[in-house]
């Protein structure tokens, strides 16, 4: 009796320690499922809402019409327009920046303080609050000549452009094999042709990644050109004046009280997101296949 | 891939001679080129503190000190101060911190152990198309969807709950119009948890796998896994993924601006309307002329911003480059 109380009672504590061992388990199980559908809920609500809100004012009219006072039928082309130039600009102006930066710290910085120094401020720019910029660019080109400017928005926009194509060409630049560089230097090539003709040009795909991802990045920016660019209710397509832009609009007509305003902000925000996502989906789906 | 140097073959000496000479001018210029764009990058953050502390410099001239501590906003009688700004922009990155840490490591943890590899990466995906919403969509969403829940369930249900609790009722007073520091921190949660996601599930997935396995050999759940082995081994990866995810919550303004019920006015209640410093900018500036007080009153919060942002991004840097050194040494 006395022999076999004590193996029971440790049998039944092992029994114990085992259902509590599974019990926590499962209760982990259960909260990462949670969190995951919760994630997914959240892009699910985003997504829906934009369709719901959204498509019923996707129009013609959205496209080949500017932007009017309410109850006039107005549209949004000189905001898609506008979007479409100061993005455009500003990728023009920050990419190369951020492409010779990164081959810069791939190429020319591998163990000096310069190099650390440069890729630290350039991780700080990236993730820089964007309001600041637009303050920032507001302070040096707008209060000097006086008048809001596309040109400025789009100089707010480069600078948060810069940093992702920085990030991106650096990490690309340096999975490029060393024998590939000796190939190139063996041919005796200068190393300003290896670097460009023989080192970028085998990750060129990468590199257009992280173009991609600053365009799709800046496109939907708004704070930084609030201070810029401004907005302008008129079709312009001069740069060194205000200039309209998708997300500005959307700003202006999501707070008014005009129902269709409201209907075209969501439209906007629509067009927008989807823009942007596809952008990104196709940049992700093309670089797993790259990769593979 | 073709072979550009080839075609650098000299047909005869002088060519060569001419050739050599470009050789050793051209490697120098484009070396001094890509050094002349890094220290560029230098100039235009260096450029970005000048201009905000020189712009602010008026402001903090003017009330001293004082400005750091003092909550008022008044432009009738011209006296400005930062602390309701500041206290709005870290209570509600601490409650969006609250919110999404959790929901980002259940995600994490999800992704790294519990998926099937192809569902995974489908899921990360989804992940990351969320982090590239634009911030503005996020705003007009938290108006008009979470908005609403917040003021005609969320609210009335803590009040009627807490309402008579001594220091909760604290929490939970004011009227029910569904904007403020909560809906703030709720919106600003789904923003980072992405970010914080992403770095969280790398730094899982950079542990040895052998770690994990022996982990699993010896009889280990995978929650015990997660616990007792991830977990340790990725302590300083995951917070400075969190401070990173900090860092975009102090400074993000479209989102905000929309929720937050723009009011300086210091109030311990989740649900009383207040102001970011970046959503006080956004509001505040169109009617700020150029040379105003209270257009240097914003320069120097901007400054304020941008301060605390570069410190907690420095913290974060250095908290995951000592995680991955640790993580070499294993």
């Amino acid at each position: 009796m006395s022999s076999t109380s004590p193996s029971l009672m440790r049998a039944d504590r092992s029994r114990a320690l085992l259902v509590r061992r599974q019990l926590s388990d499962r209760l982990a199980t259960g909260f990462g499922w949670v969190a995951m559908a919760v994630v997914v809920w959240m892009l699910g609500s985003i997504l829906w809402t934009l369709l719901r809100n959204g498509l019923p004012g996707l129009s013609v009219h959205l496209f080949t019409r500017s932007m009017a006072p309410p109850g006039q039928d107005g549209g949004l082309a000189n905001a898609i327009v506008g979007d479409i130039l100061q993005t455009g600009l500003g990728v023009l102006l920050g990419a190369p920046a951020g492409l010779l930066t990164g081959i810069f710290l791939a190429e020319y910085g591998a163990n000096n303080k310069l190099a650390r120094m440069v890729r630290f401020v350039s991780d700080m720019l990236l993730s820089a609050p964007s309001i600041l910029i637009g303050l920032f660019i507001y302070m040096i080109m707008v209060a000097p000549v006086g008048h809001f400017s596309g040109f400025s928005g789009s100089v707010a926009l480069a600078i948060l452009a810069m940093p992702i194509v920085v990030r991106t060409t650096e990490d690309m630049l340096r999975l490029v094999p060393v024998s590939m560089r000796e190939a190139g230097i063996a041919l005796g090539a200068p190393k300003w042709r290896v670097i460009l003709f023989i080192c970028l040009r085998a990750v060129r795909g990468g590199v257009m990644t992280g173009i991609l991802l600053a365009v799709a990045r800046v496109a939907g920016e708004t704070a930084p050109l609030l201070f810029t660019s401004l907005g302008n209710s008129e079709w312009s397509l001069d740069m060194s004046r205000p200039m309209a832009s998708l997300p500005v609009a959307i700003y202006q007509y999501a707070g008014s009280a005009y129902q269709d305003w409201m209907q075209q902000a969501w439209s906007g925000a629509l067009l927008v997101t989807f823009g942007v996502l596809i952008i990104n989906i196709v940049v992700r789906v093309g670089t797993r296949g790259g990769r593979a | 891939m073709d072979i550009p140097a080839r075609q650098n073959v000299p047909a005869s000496p002088d060519q060569a001679v001419s050739a050599r000479k470009v050789r050793r001018t051209a490697d120098p210029a484009f070396r001094l080129l890509v050094t002349i764009t890094g220290v560029a990058v230098l100039v235009v953050l260096g450029a970005i503190i000048a201009v905000m502390v020189n712009g602010g410099w008026h402001a903090f001239a003017t009330f001293g000190p004082a400005f750091l501590i003092s909550d008022a906003w008044n432009p009738v009688t011209q006296h400005f101060g930062a602390a309701a700004p500041v206290f709005g922009t870290v209570v509600s990155s601490a409650l969006a911190l609250l919110l999404a840490v959790p929901l980002a490591f259940g995600t994490a943890f999800w992704l790294t152990a519990l998926a099937p590899p192809k569902v995974a990466s489908v899921i990360g995906m989804a992940v990351q198309l969320l982090a590239a919403v634009p911030s503005i969509i996020f705003g007009m969403w938290g108006f008009f969807v979470v908005v609403p829940i917040i003021a005609h369930y969320v609210q009335p249900f803590l009040h009627h709950t807490f309402g008579h609790v001594p220091v909760l009722s604290v929490l939970v007073a004011g009227a029910p119009f569904g904007t403020g520091l909560l809906t703030a921190g709720f919106i600003l949660a789904v923003m980072i948890t992405p970010s914080i996601t992403a770095v969280m599930r790398d730094v899982f997935a950079s542990m040895p796998a052998v770690l994990r396995e022996s982990g699993y050999g010896l009889g280990a759940t995978r929650w015990e896994v997660m616990r007792h082995v991830v977990l340790p081994w990725s302590r300083e990866g995951l917070v400075g993924g969190i401070v990173l995810g900090m860092g975009r919550a102090m400074g993000e303004t479209m989102a905000v601006t929309f929720v937050i019920g723009d009011s300086n006015h210091i109030g311990w209640s989740l649900f009383a309307p207040a102001n970011t410093i970046a959503s006080l900018i956004a509001l505040e500036f169109p009617e700020s002329p150029a040379g105003s007080l209270k257009l240097a009153s914003l320069l120097a919060l901007g400054a304020i911003l941008m301060a605390i942002s570069f410190v907690t991004l420095w913290f974060s840097r250095w908290l995951l480059a000592r995680g991955e050194s640790t993580g070499r040494r294993v």
